[in-house]
């Protein structure tokens, strides 16, 4: 659904890396680690069209990433669920409004015990009508997990999506990602947790990816 | 054209949410409902002067060019055979409607205004007059002066051309510099509207950037702006609409002066006219936002 076949990314000085290649298949799950600074969420942004490559390509279901226009990015958004580094909300809308906000864009009913469900199984059930900005940084986090899966997308794309919550919270968002995942949809997350990944191999099929030295490499068997 | 009116209205009733995702803006909400208000007010009375000039220009055109006046001065004993010999030559006249020698009493009553009612009218030799009513098109005023120059040697016919041209050319220019003015009063609605705007959108950057994240297309986002500007300057326009209104209502009546001053005002159905402003703004600014807008989602990409 999402490829990227030898790509290559600068912020105008040198690349952050190059000879890049991905491809997101449904029902394939896909770690991202490497050192900070890497690029990982550079390469993530290339994943949902928000960068574009300066070179090699990015297909983005089937259509080329660089003749899309920015409705059509929209639209490709609407299929990609993006957990983001820095949450981004809309910091005057409640919880429960940002979470449902992928659906109120595109136009789609809000179906309010289905988003209830939601928003007590990633535990922020007594802060849905609070503001982004009261919640701590682990409940920002669920709450844009929650954003990202209400459309219910075929890729998963979530960027340190445990760097503020507990060890249970994780293994919560884990599962629920390796359950998203059994339904067919296509998982990539990036991190640095080495044990969130351990986890993860022992209950699903994954390939950890490394991003270092400007390359993209499938990393060892240490982990 | 059904489906996109529906569309239309579905995206403009229904947008609340959409109105929600972009954060309230105290400070251009009141100037934008406030500027609207303020042109809407003097497109009042500009369009109440531009009904008014019309008004008075049809009058002075329609009235005056109806009638005429042909004026006989001859030595006393001849006085009456001429009147007689023109009022014949008028009525062999195509286009002439009738004619008709004032009686005294009637020049008594025309010249009161100037002398007094006790002017010894019968010892003056003051030209008599015929009232000519023209019908159709009206007569051939050269034709008929060189007829009356050979039959009636005391006859001078005044048709009024020449001093009611530059009266209705004076209204007419009145009138169109009423209609500048709405129309300079439209743009610069239009300006002020986009100058709010384009300070909506650059405030609200990062709005913008979350609604595109999480999938929104621009003309979602546009609409949320749009909507929000359309119905502000239709609010602020209605108000002063209905303001301008009330105070052209209360102007003083000019109706003592003869009727001849048509005042500045609203008559009969004239008075939907300015209840058109307020629309009229409302699509200024629909129109200016969405400009604003498509503009701004474009370079913030
Ligand atoms: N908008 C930008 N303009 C210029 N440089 C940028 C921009 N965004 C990121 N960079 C640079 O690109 C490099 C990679 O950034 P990126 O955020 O992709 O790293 P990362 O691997 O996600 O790091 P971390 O693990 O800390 O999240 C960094 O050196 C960063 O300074
Ligand atoms: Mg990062």
């Amino acid at each position: 659904m999402i490829e990227l076949d030898d790509v290559a990314y600068s912020y105008g000085g040198a690349e952050l890396f190059a000879q890049v290649s991905l491809s997101l298949a449904p029902g394939s799950f896909h770690f991202l680690t490497g050192p900070s600074g890497a690029g990982k969420t550079t390469l993530l942004k290339l994943c949902y069209g928000e960068l574009q490559a300066i070179a090699g390509d990015v297909r983005l279901f089937g259509a080329p990433a660089r003749t899309l226009t920015r409705d059509q990015i929209a639209l490709v958004r609407r299929k990609v669920g993006v957990v983001h580094q820095d949450c981004q909300f809309l910091d005057h809308l409640s919880v429960i409004e940002n979470i449902a906000l992928p659906l109120t864009v595109s136009g789609q009913d809000v179906d309010l015990a289905n988003l209830q469900d939601l928003i007590s199984w990633v535990g922020l059930g007594s802060q849905a009508e609070q503001l982004p900005p009261q919640l701590s940084g682990g409940e920002r986090q669920r709450a844009a997990l929650a954003r990202a899966i209400i459309m219910s997308p075929d890729v998963i794309i979530a960027d340190e999506p445990t760097g503020n919550v507990d060890w249970e919270m994780s293994q919560r968002l884990l599962t629920l990602l390796i359950e998203l995942n059994r339904m067919g949809k296509a998982v990539l997350i990036a991190t640095h947790d080495l044990n969130l990944i351990r986890a993860a191999k022992s209950q699903v099929g994954t390939r950890v990816l490394r991003l270092t030295d400007r390359r993209l490499q499938q990393a060892g068997a240490d982990l | 054209m059904r489906a996109l009116f529906r569309q239309f209205l579905w995206r403009f009733i229904g947008g609340a949410q959409a109105d929600r995702s972009v954060p309230p803006t105290g400070f251009t909400a009141q100037l934008t409902v406030f500027a609207a208000a303020a042109m809407a007010f003097l497109a009042v009375f500009a369009l109440a002067l531009s009904l008014a000039t019309s008004r008075l220009a049809d009058r002075w055109s329609e009235e005056l060019a109806r009638t005429s006046t042909l004026r006989i001065s001859a030595p006393a004993d001849q006085a009456d055979a001429q009147v007689r010999a023109a009022i014949g030559v008028l009525e062999t006249t195509p286009g002439v409607a009738s004619a008709r020698a004032l009686t005294a009493q009637e020049q008594q009553a025309l010249l009161t205004p100037w002398f007094g009612p006790d002017l010894p009218l019968e010892t003056l030799s003051i030209p008599k007059l015929i009232e000519i009513i023209e019908e159709g098109s009206g007569y051939d005023a050269t034709g008929l002066r060189a007829r009356l120059q050979a039959e009636v040697p005391g006859a001078v016919l005044d048709d009024h051309t020449s001093w009611r041209a530059p009266l209705v050319k004076a209204a007419g220019r009145l009138r169109s510099l009423a209609w500048v003015s709405i129309v300079l009063i439209a743009a610069t609605t239009a300006a002020m509207v986009t100058l709010a705007a384009q300070a909506a959108l650059a405030a609200n950057a990062q709005v913008i950037r979350v609604m595109r994240l999480v999938g929104a297309q621009d003309s979602y986002i546009a609409w949320a702006f749009i909507r929000r500007f359309t119905s502000r300057a239709f609010a602020g326009a209605l108000m002063g609409s209905l303001a301008g209104m009330l105070g052209v209502f209360f102007l003083p009546s000019t109706d003592v002066a003869g009727g001849f001053l048509t005042g500045i005002g609203f008559q009969g159905v004239h008075w939907l006219w300015p209840l058109a402003i307020p629309p009229l703004a409302a699509c200024v600014a629909f129109f200016a936002t969405r400009a604003a807008a498509l503009r701004r989602l474009k370079e913030q990409s």
